[in-house]
Parts: C-alpha cells; sequence; structure tokens
C-alpha cells in the first residue's frame, strides 16, 4: 500500500514539475475552430470548449494542486502543532481558550466554513489557501495536545523540568518530536483533504479563477458538456482521484507503519 | 444520567455561541463594504444607504450583535436579498429536499458498506479483503464533483436510465443520493470491518463457535450486533459531512435544496441568505453531534462516568 501509494504520488509530482515543460502544447493556447474536439493522437486527452489542450492543462493543473496541498500542510501543521503542544503543556486558561476555538471551528463540517469564508472574501487562489488552512490547523491542534497531555507526564519530560529546562525548550527538544510521526501521517491524509477542498471550491465556482487551469475548474467547465464532451470532465477528475488515492495509500500506510496497532489496512 | 445530559447540553450552549458569532461575523469579513458589494458598483448612494439601514449595519457593532442573537433566538434570519423573502421561510422550504437527499444518501451507504465490511472482517486476508480495502480507499478518494458527472454520464447519457437533474420522482433521487453516499459507505465499510474483526477476537465469539453455533449466526447475531455501537456513531457523526457533500450533489443536479440554495445566495452576493445557510447546516451538525452522544452514553454507561 505504501509503495503504491508513493508510486501514484511520484508520478503526479513529476508530471507537475516536468509536464508542463515537456507538453509541446500552452495550457492557454485556443484553437477556437477544434473546441470540444474528441481525444486524437496529436490531443490525447482532446481539447476544451475553448479549444485548449486539456493534456496541457491537467498537467498545469496539477503544479496548482501540489502548491496548495503543500502550502495548507504546511503552514496548518506548523501552527497546529504550536498551538497544540503550547496549549497541552501550559494547561489551565490558555488550554481553554485554544480547546474552545478549536471546538467551534469544529462544529463546521469542514468545507462549510472554507465555502463560508470565501464566499465573503472573494474567490481567489490566495483565499482559498487562507480558508484551508483555517479549517487545517485544527485537526493538528487536537492530535498534538493529546500526545502532549501524555508526553508531559513522562520521566524524561519531569527530570528535564526539574533540572530547569525553559516550557520552550521541553516542547522543541522532547515532546514536539514524538508526536511529529503521527502529524506526518495526518499532513499526509491533509494533503489529499486540501487537494479536494480546493478542486472543491474551484468546481463551486469559488477557488481559482478561469483562466489559470485548476483541475476543479476544469470541472466545472466541463458541466455544460457532459453530453456532447464527456472528455472534459472525465480526465482532471481521474487526476484529482489518483492523486487523492495515492496521498491516501501513503498516509494509510505509514500509519500501519508507524502504528502497527491501527490495522487500517489488513 | 441527568447530570450527563446536563453536562452535555451544557458545553454545547458556548459552542452554538461561538457558532453564531462566527455566522454572524461573516458580513464584517466581506473586503471594503459588504452593502457596496452586494449592489455593485453602479449602485446610487441612496441605494447603499437604504440596504446599510435595512440590514442594521449602521448602527455599532454590539447592537448589531444583540439585533442578531435576538433574531436567531426567535428563528428571524433577515430577508433575503435575492427573492426578498423571509430567509427562514426560503431555507425551511428547501429543508425537506435536502433532508430527503441525506437519508438516501445515508441508506444506500449502509447498504453498502455494512456488507463489504462484514464480508471483509471474515474473510480476512485474502484477496476479497484486499478487493473490499482498496475498493473503500478508492471510494473516498473520488470526489462527489467528479463521480456524480461519472454518473450522469452513464446513466443518464449512455443508458438513459435516470434523468440527469431535477427532483420529483424516485429516479431523480437515485444518481444523488449514490453520488452523495458513495464516500460515506466506503468510510463506513472500513469502520465495519475494522469493528467486526475486533469483535471477532473476542472469546464470546469462540465460545459462541465452540457451542456449536451456525458461522453465520456467530458473525451476524454476536459479533456484529456488538459492533454496531461504533458503526452506528459513526454514521451520525459523518451526517455533517453529507450535508456539505450535498452542497457540491445539489449543485451538480440541479436538486432543489440548501446547499444549492447556498450556492446561488454566494453568487447573487445575498449574504444573510448565505448566513443563514450556513448557521442552519452547521447547527444541525452541532444537535445531530450531541444527540449521537446523549445516545452513545444512554447505549453504553460507561461512557456517562468519564
Amino acid at each position: 500500500m505504501l509503495r503504491v501509494g508513493a508510486a501514484l504520488v511520484g508520478v503526479a509530482l513529476l508530471a507537475a514539475l516536468v509536464g508542463p515543460v515537456v507538453t509541446p502544447w500552452d495550457p492557454a493556447s485556443q484553437e477556437l475552430a477544434l473546441r470540444l474536439a474528441a481525444p486524437s493522437l496529436a490531443h490525447p486527452f482532446g481539447l476544451d470548449e475553448l479549444g485548449r489542450d486539456i493534456l496541457a492543462r491537467v498537467l498545469a493543473g496539477a503544479r496548482i494542486s501540489f502548491l496548495v496541498g503543500l502550502t495548507v500542510v504546511t503552514v496548518s501543521a506548523t501552527v497546529g502543532t504550536m498551538l497544540g503542544a503550547i496549549a497541552g503543556y501550559a494547561g489551565g486558561r490558555v488550554d481553554d481558550v485554544i480547546s474552545r476555538v478549536i471546538d467551534i471551528l469544529l462544529a463546521f463540517p469542514g468545507l462549510l466554513l472554507a465555502i463560508a469564508l470565501v464566499a465573503v472574501l472573494g474567490p481567489s487562489l490566495v483565499n482559498v489557501l487562507f480558508a484551508l488552512t483555517i479549517i487545517g490547523w485544527v485537526g493538528y491542534a487536537r492530535l498534538v495536545r493529546g500526545q502532549v497531555l501524555r508526553a508531559r507526564e513522562f520521566e524524561y519530560v519531569q527530570a528535564a523540568r526539574a533540572l530547569g529546562a525553559s516550557m520552550t525548550r521541553i516542547l522543541l527538544k522532547h515532546i514536539i518530536p514524538t508526536a511529529i510521526p503521527a502529524v506526518i501521517v495526518q499532513g499526509t491524509l491533509g494533503m489529499a483533504g486540501a487537494i479536494i477542498g480546493e478542486a472543491s471550491l474551484s468546481f463551486l465556482g469559488l477557488g481559482v479563477q478561469p483562466p489559470t487551469p485548476s483541475w476543479g475548474t476544469m470541472l466545472n467547465g466541463g458541466r455544460a458538456h457532459i453530453l456532447d464532451a464527456p472528455h472534459l470532465t472525465i480526465f482532471p477528475g481521474l487526476a484529482i482521484a489518483l492523486l487523492v488515492l495515492g496521498l491516501n495509500f501513503l498516509g494509510d500506510g505509514l500509519r500501519d507503519r508507524i502504528d502497527p496497532r491501527s490495522e487500517s489496512g489488513r | 444520567m441527568v447530570r450527563f445530559l446536563a453536562r452535555r447540553l451544557l458545553l454545547t450552549i458556548p459552542v452554538l455561541i461561538g457558532v453564531a458569532t462566527l455566522v454572524f461575523s461573516l458580513i464584517h469579513l466581506v473586503p471594503g463594504d459588504p452593502v457596496q458589494a452586494m449592489l455593485g458598483e453602479s449602485a446610487s448612494p441612496q441605494d447603499v444607504a437604504q440596504l446599510r439601514a435595512k440590514l442594521g449595519l449602521d448602527r455599532p457593532l454590539l447592537q448589531q450583535y444583540a439585533s442578531f442573537a435576538a433574531g436567531v433566538l426567535h428563528g428571524d434570519l433577515g430577508t433575503s436579498l435575492r427573492t426578498n423573502q423571509p430567509v427562514t421561510g426560503v431555507i425551511l422550504e428547501r429543508m425537506p429536499a435536502t433532508l430527503e437527499l441525506a437519508v438516501a444518501a445515508m441508506l444506500v451507504a449502509m447498504l453498502i458498506a455494512i456488507p463489504l465490511g462484514i464480508i471483509a472482517a471474515v474473510r480476512k486476508g485474502t484477496a476479497i479483503d484486499h478487493g473490499a480495502t482498496t475498493l473503500a480507499l478508492v471510494g473516498i478518494s473520488m470526489p462527489t464533483f467528479w463521480l456524480g458527472p461519472l454518473l450522469a454520464i452513464v446513466f443518464s447519457v449512455w443508458l438513459g436510465w435516470f434523468p440527469v437533474s431535477g427532483r420529483g420522482t424516485f429516479a431523480n433521487l437515485v444518481l444523488p443520493a449514490v453520488t452523495l453516499g458513495a464516500p460515506l459507505s466506503a468510510m463506513l465499510a472500513r469502520m465495519t470491518r475494522a469493528s467486526v474483526l475486533e469483535e471477532l477476537r473476542e472469546l464470546y465469539v469462540t465460545a459462541a463457535r465452540a457451542r456449536g453455533v451456525s458461522e453465520a449466526r456467530a458473525v451476524l447475531a454476536h459479533a456484529f450486533r456488538n459492533s454496531l455501537i461504533p458503526i452506528v456513531t459513526v454514521i451520525g457523526l459523518q451526517f455533517g459531512s453529507v450535508l456539505t457533500g450535498a452542497v457540491i450533489t445539489e449543485t451538480i443536479f440541479a436538486w432543489p435544496g440548501v446547499g444549492r440554495l447556498l450556492v446561488q445566495s454566494i453568487s447573487a452576493r445575498d449574504y444573510p441568505a448565505v448566513q443563514g445557510c450556513i448557521l442552519l447546516i452547521a447547527v444541525t451538525y452541532v444537535s445531530m453531534n450531541l444527540l449521537i452522544d446523549v445516545l452513545y452514553g444512554v447505549l453504553d454507561p460507561r461512557i456517562r462516568y468519564e
């Protein structure tokens, strides 16, 4: 499972990095005479409603997906880990405040809050990144808080405290490293969530705006041509499904490797 | 039990206040002037001032919050700018369609997931198990905004079995319900497998087998029955994702529910309606979680004392 996941994500990453450079088609160039043309040898994924090469756009869209996934996961994991560690270690009022904010954000189904935020902030890639990060950090904070609550009772942590180590040093050197494997697993699965989140928002017209090629925006464009040109829908969707499947396989495989009791796969 | 219920209800109140506050603050997050954004750049200053007064945005923030909170408590979510009707009425009109879709999706999910999860658990480590587990992961990875159009292409366009949009007949419900239920079924199948697998390891199942009980009875009447609590919990807790998924599914199939209303209101910059839809979905989600927690406490007395 781990290998299949790594292979799928590796291929997608390679396609995102190299694809747009080697493909002979510009994702923005239009051939209006050939609009909606079906897949052929010259255009393996066909052309869209403006006569643009769908393969070139799928490859360019992969860059947006990785950009969103990596940015959201990096920022969410950093902020969530810090806040979760502080809440768990400091306890008292600080924990109460952070935990209540987490409770309130968790009271919204994740994507709904992102839809609400982008609806008022306006559709753009930056606002999508912001909205997905706002819903993303909560999961890491809750995870790390739980780990810290356990870890702060460990003898080596108490020993460090007795030796006069500061809270920052104890957190950074002794406690947070114990939570890192769980954060990596959550990050892999969170990346899949962020990619689906961006594509969902773009599909609803709230995310990346045309003409920038995003898989969700391409699927939104394909809706009007489901009857006459289904290839507009099939290929961008297949790209999302394969990348997300790869990340889910990778996350599950990593979890099984790190925690053999999880039994998620076998 | 009364103490458990009271404590659980009390814990929900600050969350609901937080949810309402967040929804209230949404309109204030609009960059620039929210009223100008609603009416467009060409609106006259008189129209802008009139709408600002109508929405109460010309009053101090605390007053605005107090009147929003009072309105929410009385079921008054303001007036839709698009339809000029009370937001509560518009939402209630659309609610039955969303609930119909959500319930149908959950039924589809259970019909697919529970048998699949049980078979995978019983045949653990075999090709059937590997197939079921992989299928579940594929299901989770398949976004609804792709699955929906794919189903429409195959079953509406190619085979002509079901209509591609609208509501009214059973045939209209099939494709939206399958689209919305598929990701849930994938998650539920994994949960059912893990839960049944755990129960199959218990001594009472071994004892039942030792007494000569048939394999089907040992699995269904003993192991599966005891694994139902976590399964039912997951079904309840997934209600929120079904409601969010409904936003996309209703958009794909032109299903006249609250999700589609939300998207239409966003496009029209009808912020009172947007706030109303978000608040309703979030409150339904919180209430559902509360109900599941309470039910869990009723079913498993150990939870009450934790």
